[in-house]
């Protein structure tokens, strides 16, 4: 019976020190980053001082460690999309976001990223969208990419839409983009076809503008 | 949602703009937000201790009190500051929850404490931390467990019955609680000596006596003198089926009652009895009657009526049976194995004691426990060495469960003492609380003597000057209220000497009364001359109940009486009158709490609250004069 007793004790300890292996590890990762300086933040961006503290103080509490990943990202968007499943956009947005291309949003990405979409011109706005449609980043939007943009967004609808969501909803939405977009129909949409496409387009322009006061 | 999440909604608005393009249709407009842009920093002072925090900080969850409009109303223009009037102890961990997100708990602090925080902010006690998480779950059980004793305990025994018991009622009372009445306590006694007399009886019957003359064997005594045995055990069983069928009659649930296990063991402790009397006097049958007797034996159970200790250690065993159900499960595991082991050790032996696994059993379990009998030794080297194996592992299986169930009972058992403690600071409390009564009546009795409800000369002043304004407010409430009913308030002799002299039913003259809603000075003197009699509906007396009463009435009111009594009593003390008598109480304790209480006023229907407190008062052992009415 001690004899027993005595191998189930063992075994348990074998189980924590795998799991203090784990641990080392992530400690050491914990390398917080810290941005540049406020001014130079200031500079580069559309923000006024203020609004860079409060965007800065609202990132820090969210991320101490100064640097938002994938995952975090994902787990943040899909709050806001409960009916759905947000990873896809979300995994695009947030590439779109990591200008750098190192698989990490730091303050001043997320910081540029809100200028150009908030306080940005038109033109900056719509370069900025066609570099989230884009996703292999070749200067070309093809129909596969444009299709896994609309699927994404459709996914973050979830299965309970009015009417309900059929299966080529996604692609005849692709359709209409691109016969919108691609002027000279070569399959593919150019960052030029699409901004000027994008200002022939009244309706969106006014929409555009609503975005202004979100910040 | 999760609350930081706010921060990240105006990034995720933003990144709207990637759906343009697409839209098949336009955006909707967005809200407006009037409110300011900037950022500011709040002033929160609690109780003195100023915090600062930024208001974004606060809006982070906007269903609390801090982060809803809510805090408006607690803003001060002054000072240009929220002033919360709460524990500052407590409002750190509260607005740490806002600035990171996770609730801490603070052991150092009472869990109710924190609690009555926590809804004061709006906050819900779920999202505490999970470092915090079992602390917190943990006391607030404990806690919990607490106060349903100390009610269940309330309300069990010592409540006083209500005046239309019926003998049923009063009988299980009795029964149940055997020093509310004396009959019950010789009853108690009598039962307990009968059951130690039979037990003795049992015992003794066995006892081998003197034999018979011409007869060389002993007999026991039981058979020698079968008469006497027989007739005691008569006696007994006489009383046991009559205490049993009188619990039976008296029982508010039969049915529950005769599932409990106290009754199972009095069926059980007489049946013999009976079964012997029906039985023929057979061969065959008088061995199964001879096991009946057996049964006899349990009638020991029944002294754990009478002994609290034999109850805790029955309720230790019933909240360890999962503890106690492992320890078998271990022994018979190991009971099993080494019986096993033992046997194929030993077969080779010729004419050995372990003849099959199940004779190893006997072995292995004298082993295990160390007893170690002897009858069964193993032979071989193999045979000892498991054997000694055996006897080892034995001492740890058993020692494992025996610490939870000692702190199974250590836990029980000191909730009994508590219980016990609790009683005794009831009683200390309700006669606190029935001396702040007195107080109360006296008080106003006194302020209408001297006619207070109007201001008279500097005289008298003096003695009204004394009082507080809430004193005089309250007094003129209770003058309303006799006013509205049109009776008045007076005390217990002179009501008594009415109810002597006429029945119950009298009325007072109504023309004072309503002179003196013109506010004449006329109004005093009939008052002061003439004591009028409440009427009183029902007017019966229980003598020995009083003090215990009062918990009945206030007990529901218990813990709002409780700390607010204590502290205004002590701030009352200073407000002594000068040149008043010291029978004028400083009042007002029970003034506070919860007003549908108890209105001594008769035009309504008289509830069970009334006549305890009229019934106590009239009991109450001091020579004061002692009010009937109360707040």
């Amino acid at each position: 019976m001690g004899m027993v007793l005595g191998t189930f004790s063992m075994h348990t300890k074998q189980v924590t020190y795998r799991t203090d292996k784990v641990d080392d590890e992530l400690e050491m990762t914990m390398v917080s980053h810290r941005p540049e300086g406020l001014e130079q933040l200031e500079a580069q961006t559309n923000f006024t001082k203020q609004e860079l503290q409060v965007l800065y103080r609202g990132f820090k509490n969210e991320c101490p460690s100064g640097v938002v990943n994938e995952e975090t990202f994902k787990h943040i968007y899909a709050q806001f999309f409960p009916h759905g499943d947000a990873s896809t956009y979300a995994h695009y947005l947030f590439n779109a976001f990591d200008t750098r291309n190192n698989g990490s949003i730091k303050f001043e990405d997320f910081v540029m990223g809100l200028s150009t979409l908030l306080r940005g011109t038109v033109r900056d706005k719509l370069e900025w969208t066609f570099h989230l449609y884009d996703i292999n980043r070749d200067g070309f939007i093809n129909r596969e990419e444009m299709t896994e943009i609309v699927r994404a967004i459709y996914d973050m609808m979830g299965k309970y839409t009015y009417p309900a969501l059929k299966g080529d909803v996604p692609k005849q939405h692709v359709d209409t983009f691109f016969e919108k977009m691609d002027k000279n129909k070569d399959g593919v949409v150019t960052l030029e076809e699409f901004v000027i496409a994008c200002q022939e387009d009244e309706n969106m322009m006014r929409s555009m503008q609503l975005f202004e006061n979100v910040m | 949602m999760a609350a930081g999440v706010a921060t990240w909604l105006p990034f995720a608005r933003a990144a709207a703009v990637g759906w343009l393009p697409l839209a098949k249709k336009n955006m909707p407009k967005p809200p407006v937000d009037k409110k300011s842009r900037n950022d500011e920093i709040l002033f929160v002072n609690v109780s003195g201790l100023r915090f600062q925090t930024w208001k974004n900080t606060l809006d982070r969850y906007p269903d609390t009190l801090l982060g809803s409009s809510e805090k408006e109303f607690f803003y001060n223009e002054d000072t240009q500051e929220y002033f919360f009037d709460r524990d500052p102890e407590m409002f750190r961990h509260i607005l740490n929850f806002y600035r990171t997100g996770k609730l801490h708990y603070p052991r150092q602090e009472c869990i109710q404490a924190f609690d009555e925080e926590l809804a004061f902010y709006g906050i819900v006690p779920d999202i505490i931390g999970d470092c915090c998480m079992e602390e917190y779950r943990d006391r607030k059980k404990e806690n919990q467990e607490r106060l349903a004793e100390d009610t269940e305990a309330e309300m069990a025994t010592d409540t006083p019955l209500p005046p239309e018991s019926t003998s049923r009622e009063r009988l299980w009372r009795a029964f149940e609680n055997p020093h509310t009445s004396t009959m019950a306590l010789v009853f108690y006694y009598v039962t307990g000596f009968f059951i130690a007399v039979s037990v003795i009886a049992n015992v003794v019957e066995t006892v081998p006596c003197r034999p018979l003359k011409g007869s060389k064997k002993d007999l026991p005594c039981g058979e020698k003198y079968t008469l006497a045995f027989f007739c005691m055990d008569t006696a007994c069983v006489l009383i046991f089926t009559f205490e049993y069928l009188m619990r039976l009659f008296a029982a508010p649930s039969r049915c529950k009652f005769m599932r409990s296990v106290m009754s199972v063991i009095d069926v059980v402790a007489i049946m013999p009895y009976y079964i012997g009397l029906v039985m023929p006097e057979n061969e065959d049958v008088s061995g199964a009657f001879v096991t009946l007797r057996v049964f006899r034996v349990f009638r020991i159970f029944k002294f754990s009526r009478h002994s609290q200790g034999l109850r805790i250690l029955g309720y230790t065993l019933k909240s360890c049976a999962s503890e106690l159900g492992f320890l078998l499960f271990s022994l018979t595991m190991a009971i099993i194995i080494f019986a096993t082991v033992m046997f194929y050790a030993e077969k080779g032996t010729k004419g050995t004691n372990f003849t099959s696994i199940p004779a190893s059993f006997w072995y292995t379990i004298v082993t295990m426990t160390t007893l170690g009998y002897g009858d069964m030794v193993p032979n071989t080297i193999a045979g000892k060495i498991f054997g000694s194996i055996c006897s080892l592992s034995g001492v740890l299986v058993i020692a494992l469960p025996v610490p939870v169930i000692v702190s199974n009972f250590s836990r029980i058992y000191h909730q009994n003492q508590r219980a016990d403690k609790m009683r005794a600071q009831q009683k200390v409390r309700q006669a606190r609380i029935r001396m702040a009564k007195k107080g109360t009546t006296n008080a106003f009795l006194q302020y209408k003597e001297e006619g207070g409800f109007q201001f008279r000369d500097n005289d008298s002043a003096l003695c009204l000057k004394n009082r507080s304004s809430f004193e005089h407010q309250h007094h003129h409430l209770l003058h309303c209220l006799e006013k509205t009913t049109n009776h008045e308030f007076t005390d217990e002799l002179t009501f008594s000497e009415m109810c002597m002299t006429e029945s119950v039913g009298y009325r007072t003259s109504r023309s004072t009364s309503i002179s003196s809603q013109q506010g004449l000075s006329t109004s005093c003197c009939p008052r002061r001359s003439k004591r009028r009699a409440i009427r009183l509906a029902n007017s019966t007396v229980s003598v020995s109940r009083g003090s215990v009463q009062e918990l009945d009435t206030l007990q529901v009111h218990k813990t709002s009486i409780g700390h607010q009594s204590r502290s205004s009593l002590n701030a009352r003390t200073e407000d002594l009158k000068l040149n008043c008598e010291d029978r004028d109480f400083t009042a007002a304790i029970i003034s506070i709490p919860t007003p549908p209480a108890n209105t001594p006023d008769e035009s309504l229907p008289p509830s069970p609250a009334i006549p305890g407190i009229l019934r106590n008062s009239r009991c109450s052992f001091t020579h004061e004069r002692v009010k009937i009415s109360s707040l």
